[in-house]
């Protein structure tokens, strides 16, 4: 919301400078933007007169003039086809800084011809964006003053930020009560008469009492709609209202000036009397911003007999729009119920000035009196008589006494300020304030224009913001009572220690997009949930897997000349039932550079990936001795994986804890990626939480007392039978001797699998004698031999 | 004889001197010492002697036997030690060469400051609270005090979802009505704190997560972060949310001379409401926060609007509190430099590397949370 210095001092009697005015405004919570004084950029520039125009001597498109700019005759050269002898214009002086290009005049030649400065057309100044002409100005304006002077534009354009419950400051007149009340000066008085006119009102009635509750209007007759009054047009400007005409820069100035939006309608292009009434489906309006809007049942239109003509409350109709051969008018001046102007406004995402107000709730009681104004304003301006006003419907302007306890400033505002200053502030707003005699609470009634009000919370707001919320002393709050609980849950504490881990372990976080593209979704089993309304294509899906986002990343950093790229990330994948906690991982490029010790460099593969997914599982606090391996197909539909280098570890058949391996070639290709990358996903929110209630005692421990033995074992195995089978088969041939197995070699001769594992054994209270190892090693190869394993000699 | 026994003395002194190897060595050991060595056979000749003489010649030759036997050991462990200083001189590598370098990882600094957050919140009894990502319109508004037709639903720049497709997976999931929308902001998190906390209970929490608005530009990403804050009691007042948020921008930025300016504002889930300005200095060239050189808008906050605790289950006319809502995002930029947001989520390497943090930078209150 913008607004001049002057035009605020129409409404408010003060002596304030700017700086206390912007000082205030924003401490009372009326936030300044900017301020802005388009007169301090035009300092250099003054009224100068055309004393003769001459042809130049080297160009055919420029003149060269003797301009008298108050220090007597200078030679200038111009090329506006407009410049004339006689001609009073803009005159930038030797030094002056031209707005539109931020050039800095001198005395030049141009084409051999000296010229001591420049005359300046309205969009080199910006102040419009005519170009074809220098300005013209009153043939009687003063020659050799200051142009900004002259021209009145030595008035700063103050911007403030409108919090939406706040619609009577979309008016300068509601923004000069707030700042009266603040104490920086008093509020003038507003005439706001019902004008008398003559003959019969506009017919207007009303079908939809529920979407436009009042509807007044007045019509005129006679009219000429000429241009607006200087005063009128240069405030528009000023706060960025492009002048129109006479009756629309009225109906624009009145809804800055007083928050109180209007609309005139050409009589003559009217078919019978105005309704407003709910549109039809399917009906169209042809709007005032050149745009066809098709209107659904249930919107408020401003209808005559041949149609809408208008979005109530929202955009004027250009059939009956007012022009310069308009004679006879209709003005309107309505109440229309916010939420039915929201619910229209965002169903045809059509924003208007008008718009913004109504949906906030101008003020019921301010109907007959914006009438009133908006057709003196006309007959001042536009001459014609006016008719008798014509009132369909009413505006409801609900008296709104609530009870009020002085002390809620300090109990709720934490502050104190004595109850004959919270009174003279809410009287000074608006509000009547009634203070019983004896004990109680006082009765506060809101004045019409404050919809925002409702309860006691509000009236404390309105007493602090004006005393001044900068004043509320902090309070420590209390300290909670007892020992000092975790305040992390057991969820967010494994994600910091995985997190950690992770980094520990040399990969990078990355936080990237939950969104991401359907293509890119496809082989992780493609997004439940697409956005409505997403900034692009690739931001479109919710992430099924972290994986996608992960590869984007680091097919980007290979393109940046990236050697090898670890990133992992911790966030939620968006399944169609909730979002779960999730870790992925990538390793793509080498994980090991070219190196004098270790030679090639060296990509990763699968168990590279197994070794994360197995050490980030353990700093979950997963049971990582228990977990089982299967694959990790049917785990998406679509191709993620390789379908021989991937896999996923288990607690039990169905509770999958992590999936890892090597990516699929074509998920790749799609993400531009070549080479071996391998990936894991974590499920965090699938890793059984933790048996607590045990304390922080833990069992007893004594190291075993005898030395453990080591003894090894090799097979030749069946073809498909998995290491890990074999592995657990031997270490559980004798629980209680056996403590670990490991496979240590592993060699393929003659289409014959050879595996070696080394088995651990720990007496207890005495040695293995050589028969109870040998009994054990009986068991370990009765163990093996049961899953088709030999022996070998 | 005494004679005798000091020349064979000096022989063989001289012998082990001269050996150079300790094959070398050796052959003098035996020379003297072994079965027909000259030292053996004077012991030999002890036996013949009489007790008289054999009382001076005895401790002659086991003096001559001593000498020559040290000698040699301390000979043998010259030699062993030479041989050892060789076969080191011959392991000598170039040092200057590269170790082999483990790689790097760094922790990205949204989670870090998270991190820094629920640390410095513990202190003032804070837990940590989240919700989903993809809320109800009834969560990120309506519960807040926003029904449809408010004015700020507008200013959202809201995400909505299309209702997922039927799952055949998850058959017994319903088909929901209302579109959802991905949270605008942290706020509904207040709503379900309240719900889980039943009505009747204090609450003190911060909701940290990630928070959604369509909108892309230099400073401004779809997707960001913002911590929530809340606290319902009895008796809470704008003096205590003051005092709580002082206390964390100091604490975070750790620095005393953080000033406060509380604004007026609007905010329909807070009554009164008030935004937060804290004072900055210029610090070559860039903005420090501290001092009052100028003001720099940081969060958003105010006392629990009566609708909301309602929506909450919570009695107004009991219960009273504050809530608060910061962007993450740029308390990191604040604290730590960064200048541009997109590159928070493009996963670049080398910014994680540089902006990121150390797995062992955990945020602790004796070691404190800036890192």
């Amino acid at each position: 919301m913008k607004f001049t210095l002057s035009w605020l001092k129409v409404h408010l009697d003060t002596v304030a400078t700017l700086d206390e005015i912007v000082a205030t405004l924003t401490r009372i919570g009326l936030e300044v933007e900017g301020v802005d004084n388009p007169g301090a950029r035009l300092v250099d520039f003054r009224v100068a007169k055309v004393l003769s125009a001459a042809p130049h001597p080297q160009a055919d498109k420029l003149q060269v003039l003797s301009v008298d700019a108050g220090d007597g005759p200078m030679q200038v050269v111009c090329g506006a086809p407009n410049a004339r002898a006689g001609l009073v214009g803009v005159f930038g002086m030797p030094g002056a800084t031209v707005p539109a290009n931020g050039m800095v005049l001198k005395v030049a030649e141009i084409r051999g011809v000296v010229s001591n400065g420049m005359m300046c057309s309205t969009r080199e100044l910006e102040l419009g964006d005519d170009h074809d002409g220098i300005i013209e100005l009153a043939g009687d304006a003063p020659v050799g003053t200051s142009y900004p002077d002259y021209a009145g534009l030595n008035d700063p354009v103050i911007d403030i930020s409108v919090t939406p419950n706040r619609q009577d400051c979309m008016g300068v007149r509601g923004i000069a009560h707030d700042l009266a009340a603040a104490g920086l000066g008093s509020l003038t008085m507003l005439y706001a008469g019902t004008v008398t006119g003559a003959g019969e009102g506009p017919e207007v009635r009303i079908d939809d009492p529920e979407g436009c509750p009042a509807f007044y209007a007045q019509g005129v007759t006679g009219v000429v709609n000429g241009e607006a009054p200087e005063w009128m047009r240069r405030r528009l400007i000023a706060v960025g209202q492009k002048p129109i005409s006479a009756l629309v820069d009225i109906t624009n100035y009145v809804s800055i000036d007083l928050g109180r939006p209007l609309h005139v309608y050409d009589r003559a292009k009217l078919t019978g009397g105005l309704v407003a009434r709910k549109a039809e489906g399917g009906e169209q309006v042809a709007a005032l911003n050149g745009k066809t809007y098709t209107l659904e049942p249930g919107m408020t239109v401003i209808a005559d007999d041949a149609g809408a003509q208008g979005i109530a409350g929202i955009i004027g109709g250009e059939h009956s729009s007012v022009g310069a051969d308009t004679t006879d008018i209709v003005i309107e001046c309505a109440y229309f119920e916010p939420s039915g102007i929201a619910r229209t406004g965002q169903k045809l995402a059509l924003t208007s000035d008008a718009r913004q107000r109504f949906e906030r709730g101008v003020d019921p009681d301010f109907v007959e009196g914006g009438l009133g104004i908006a057709t003196q304003y006309v007959l001042d301006i536009c001459g014609g008589a006016a008719s008798e006003v014509t009132r369909a419907g009413e505006a409801q302007v609900p008296l709104r006494v609530g009870e009020y306890y002085a002390e809620l400033t300090e109990t709720l505002g934490g502050l104190v300020v004595a109850p004959e200053r919270q009174k003279q502030i809410l009287e000074s707003l608006g509000f009547i304030v009634g203070i019983p005699r004896s004990e109680g609470p006082w009765q506060v009634s809101v004045p019409s224009w404050r919809r925002d009000i409702d309860g006691p919370a509000d009236i404390v707001e309105e007493i602090i913001r004006i005393e001044g919320i900068d004043k509320v002393l902090p309070v420590p709050l209390p300290r909670l009572p007892g020992v000092a609980r975790p305040t992390a849950t057991p969820e967010q504490t494994r994600e910091r220690r995985v997190r950690r881990a992770a980094a520990a372990r040399g990969l990078n976080e990355a936080v990237t997009w939950s969104f991401v593209s359907e293509a890119e979704a496809a082989p992780f089993g493609g997004g439940a949930w697409s956005l409505a309304n997403p900034i692009s294509e690739d931001l479109k899906v919710m992430r099924p897997s972290l994986l996608p986002g992960l590869l984007s990343a680091a097919a980007r950093n290979l393109k940046r000349g990236a050697g090898g790229v670890r990133l992992f990330e911790i966030g939620r994948r968006y399944l169609v039932d909730e979002e779960h906690a999730t870790l992925g991982l990538v390793l793509a490029g080498e994980r090991s550079a070219r190196d004098w010790q270790s030679g090639k460099a060296q990509g990763f593969d699968a168990f590279d990936a197994k070794a994360e997914a197995l050490a980030l599982l353990a700093a979950a606090g997963a049971p990582v001795e228990n977990l089982q391996i299967f694959g990790a197909d049917g785990l998406w539909a679509g191709d993620a994986w390789h379908p021989g280098q991937s896999g996923t570890l288990r607690l039990g058949p169905k509770t999958v804890l992590a999936a890892f391996g090597i990516l699929h070639p074509l998920t790749l290709r799609a993400f531009d990626l070549d080479g071996a990358v391998a990936a894991v996903e974590l499920y965090l929110d699938a890793i059984p939480a933790k048996r607590t209630g045990t304390g922080f005692m833990r069992p007893a421990y004594a190291p075993p007392a005898l030395q453990p033995v080591r003894r090894d074992f090799a097979f030749t195995v069946p073809e498909g039978l998995a290491a890990d089978a074999l592995v657990r088969a031997v270490r559980g041939a004798d629980k209680a001797a056996i403590t670990s197995a490991r496979l240590f070699d592993l060699f393929e001769r003659d289409g014959v699998r050879s595996m070696a594992i080394e088995v651990t054994l720990q007496p207890t209270d005495k040695s293995f004698t050589d028969e109870a190892l040998k009994a054990i090693a009986d068991k370990v190869v009765a163990a093996a031999t049961k899953l088709g394993a030999t022996l070998r000699g | 004889m005494a004679t005798d026994l000091e020349t064979l003395t000096s022989d063989l002194l001289g012998a082990v001197d001269a050996a150079a190897t300790l094959d070398a060595l050796d052959a003098v050991r035996v020379t003297a010492l072994g079965k027909q060595g000259s030292i053996t056979a004077l012991l030999k000749t002890l036996g013949g002697m009489s007790p008289e003489e054999r009382q001076v010649q005895g401790p002659l030759i086991q003096g001559v036997r001593e000498s020559v036997t040290t000698a040699i050991a301390a000979k043998k462990d010259a030699l062993d030690r030479a041989e050892l200083d060789a076969k080191l001189a011959r392991e000598t590598l170039d040092m200057s060469l590269p170790a082999a370098a483990a790689p790097v990882g760094s922790i990205h600094p949204v989670s870090q400051v998270m991190d820094e957050l629920a640390e410095i919140f513990a202190d003032l009894g804070f837990a940590v609270a989240t919700g989903p990502e993809i809320e109800t319109q009834w969560y990120n508004f309506t519960a807040l005090n926003m029904p449809a037709t408010h004015p700020a639903r507008a200013m959202h720049d809201t995400f909505y979802l299309q209702t997922p497709t039927h799952d055949t997976r998850h058959p017994h999931l319903r088909v929901v009505e209302e579109a959802r929308v991905l949270r605008t902001h942290t706020s509904p998190v207040q709503i379900r704190a309240m719900q889980a906390a039943g009505g009747d209970k204090p609450i003190r929490i911060i909701a940290p997560g990630r928070t959604y608005r369509s909108d892309s530009d230099a400073t401004h990403t779809p997707m960001f972060h913002q911590v929530e804050g809340l606290v319902i009691d009895k008796g809470i007042t704008l003096g205590h949310l003051k005092w709580t948020l002082e206390t964390f921008l100091k604490a975070f930025f750790e620095r005393d001379d953080i000033v406060l300016r509380l604004r007026p504002s609007y905010f329909p889930f807070t009554e009164p409401s008030a935004e937060v300005d804290v004072g900055f200095s210029i610090v070559n060239g860039k903005r420090v926060i501290g001092g009052s050189e100028g003001w720099m808008e940081v969060l958003g906050s105010g006392m629990v609007h009566r609708v909301v605790l309602e929506s909450g289950g919570y009695d107004p006319n009991e219960w009273q509190g504050f809530a608060f809502g910061c962007g993450i995002d740029r308390l990191a930029m604040l604290k730590y430099g960064m200048d541009d947001l997109r590159a928070f989520f493009d996963g670049d390497a080398r910014w994680l590397k540089h902006y990121g943090f150390s797995a062992l930078d955990v945020p602790t209150l004796s070691g404190g949370v800036g890192a």
